[in-house]
């Protein structure tokens, strides 16, 4: 089998949206489009409401990702756990769907005796390990996020060192939102080290809304906007993994 | 990391209470729980009169990769680092089907404690070990990952060090994907994540390290240059100072080289210290036996020597004078 390129956009948060759209049915477009959301709530002293905690797993669930809320000490791991756990999911959907076209029914691989189910990993670990990546970060950098963001940027630097270890290449690009301008910023474009992000990270202003959803939105066109362009230099086993979803 | 609840309350089970497996159909008595990791809590378990490990999990793709790992790890000729693996099934439980695999329970004493009643001395000797097993892993293609004191078991009577949480095990070339920030190179800035035999001797270091510190700590500012700090404060690390420091910088091809320092510094102490007749460094562990004291307070050979001849005097010097004393006493 061959290893496509896995998408996801990874969501740093630490509360509510409350401007523009609905920020899971902006999820649920990305879904649509083969690419997965995770969000990670961020918590320091203060705890996160009901009703932010609710709003991250309704995001995560439609952007079928993974959603976890930790305090920032343990951000690094979290954003690591969170991606690769992210990457075996979709891995797995895709595989999962093979299996019912081969086995019939609705077999998943939970119906496979262990031993098989072993060989049926070994397949996803290895996809896992050679497959491209493209990971968008949507950052919010709104008044409560200000103190966090040293972390923030520090758990960032660990995630892709974590990711290009890999064989398979792994890309970053990193957006915030609100920015000073529009609802979102784009901070860095698509690149495999996200070093430079020590430079322009701690000069970010922090705004009071936080436009969730229309960040979704917009973090969505970059990924098109880079496919399309990509498009004209013709790249075949791309949107292997989007097909399938 | 973080466990969520829904995993503790799915995966609980009571000490008594029998998991039937769906495939094979064997069945495991629940003795007592040994402890609960990010994926998956691990029992004591007893059956046909024999204790085992069993792993229960609500995540089957985890599992199901550790169980892989376990798997090969047999296959590893003459290795005993890890536990051996059994079976894996399915456990049915109130309609949901858990994953579980059964593995050989190791029985012993976790690393720190061990060095804590029995004495720094046996940090060296059973760091030993963990190189050999290590050295059979890396030549089989495999690196360990997630080397730490908590996942070092030292077992009893025969004193040997085995390791009991193989998630971290991974394919030489590929990334690493479980590990423990404090035992990570990454982490520090001293290397990548990719597996190499030299990411195991970084955290083979880190162990030494820790076993001096009570604590652990946090990465401030520069890497190597907190680390050769914390090296220098602790007079009981300056004999491994050369070693330790080749390993951090990731300078050894492997384990084996490693090694031959080590035991180049471990029978260094021995010279150093005069009656210690049953300290070996010949790789025959089970039979060096602990000394209580420890002779790691110099950094060298001469500095030690003078030091036992100025005792030797001071206490000639207390006695004759004590018998002047005495022979004045009688005289008067």
């Amino acid at each position: 089998m061959k290893a496509g390129t896995l998408r996801q956009i990874l969501l740093i948060t630490d509360g509510c949206s409350n401007h523009g759209e609905e920020p899971s049915a902006m999820a649920e477009l990305a879904r649509e489009q083969g690419i997965t959301i995770n969000v990670i709530g961020v918590m320091e002293n203060d705890v996160i409401d009901e009703k932010g905690l609710k709003e991250i797993e309704k995001i995560a669930g439609s952007g079928g990702g993974v959603s976890q809320v930790v305090y920032s000490q343990q951000l690094s791991q979290t954003v690591q756990m969170v991606t690769q756990k992210a990457m075996t999911q979709t891995i797995q959907g895709v595989i999962n769907r093979e299996l019912q076209q081969i086995l019939g029914d609705s077999k998943t691989m939970e119906d496979l005796p262990p031993d098989k189910r072993g060989e049926v990993m070994e397949v996803v670990d290895e996809l896992g390990e050679t497959s491209k990546l493209e990971v968008l970060i949507l950052v919010d950098t709104s008044a409560s996020m200000k103190h966090k963001l040293p972390t923030v940027k520090d758990s960032l630097l660990d995630l892709s060192l974590s990711m290009n270890a890999r064989m398979g290449d792994s890309r970053f690009s990193v957006f915030v939102f609100p920015g000073k301008r529009n609802d979102v910023e784009k901070l860095l474009d698509w690149t495999p080290n996200l070093e430079a992000l020590t430079a322009t990270f701690p000069k970010l202003s922090t705004g009071g809304l936080t436009p969730t959803g229309p960040a979704i939105r917009e973090a969505l066109t970059h990924f098109n906007k880079k496919r399309s362009l990509r498009g004209l230099l013709s790249h075949d086993d791309e949107q292997y993994f989007e097909e399938s979803m | 990391m973080m466990m969520n609840n829904t995993l503790r309350n799915q995966c609980k089970l009571l000490p008594g209470s029998l998991v039937t497996g769906k495939w094979n159909k064997n069945q495991y008595k629940i003795i007592k729980e040994l402890g609960c990791g990010a994926n998956g809590i691990v029992y004591l378990v007893e059956s046909g009169n024999r204790h085992y490990a069993l792993k229960l999990s609500d995540n089957g793709t985890s599992i199901i990769s550790e169980m892989n790992i376990l798997k090969s790890f047999s296959k590893v000729q003459g290795s005993t680092l890890g536990p051996s693996f059994l079976e894996a099934d399915d456990f049915m439980k109130t309609g949901k089907q858990l994953p579980f695999y059964v593995m050989e329970y190791i029985h012993g004493h976790d690393f720190l404690r061990f060095i804590d009643k029995k004495g720094s001395s046996w940090i060296g000797v059973l760091m030993l070990q963990l190189l050999t097993s290590l050295s059979a892993l890396h030549s089989n293609g495999w690196v360990f990952g997630d080397l730490k004191p908590e996942n070092l078991i030292v077992t009893s009577p025969a004193y040997k060090v085995r390791c009991v949480d193989v998630g971290g095990t991974t394919l030489i070339g590929r990334s690493v994907k479980e590990f423990t920030e404090f035992f990570d190179r990454g982490y520090w800035g001293l290397g990548s994540r990719k597996a190499d035999p030299q990411y195991d001797l970084f955290a083979v270091a880190m162990i030494i390290i820790n076993s001096a510190y009570s604590g652990r700590f946090q990465k401030k500012g520069e890497g190597y240059k907190q680390l050769n700090d914390l090296i220098k404060q602790k007079k009981e690390l300056h004999p491994y100072r050369k070693m330790l420091d080749k390993a951090l910088r990731g300078q050894y091809d492997s384990a084996i080289q490693m090694r031959e320092d080590l035991v180049t510094v471990l029978s260094k102490q021995n010279h150093s210290r005069k009656k210690g007749p049953n300290q070996t460094a010949t790789g025959q562990q089970q039979t060096v036996q602990p000394s209580t004291r420890q002779a790691r307070r110099s950094q060298n050979q001469s500095k030690k020597k003078s030091g036992g001849f100025f005792e030797t005097f001071l206490l000639v010097a207390i006695i004759s004078m004590l018998y002047v004393l005495y022979i004045y006493e009688q005289l008067l």
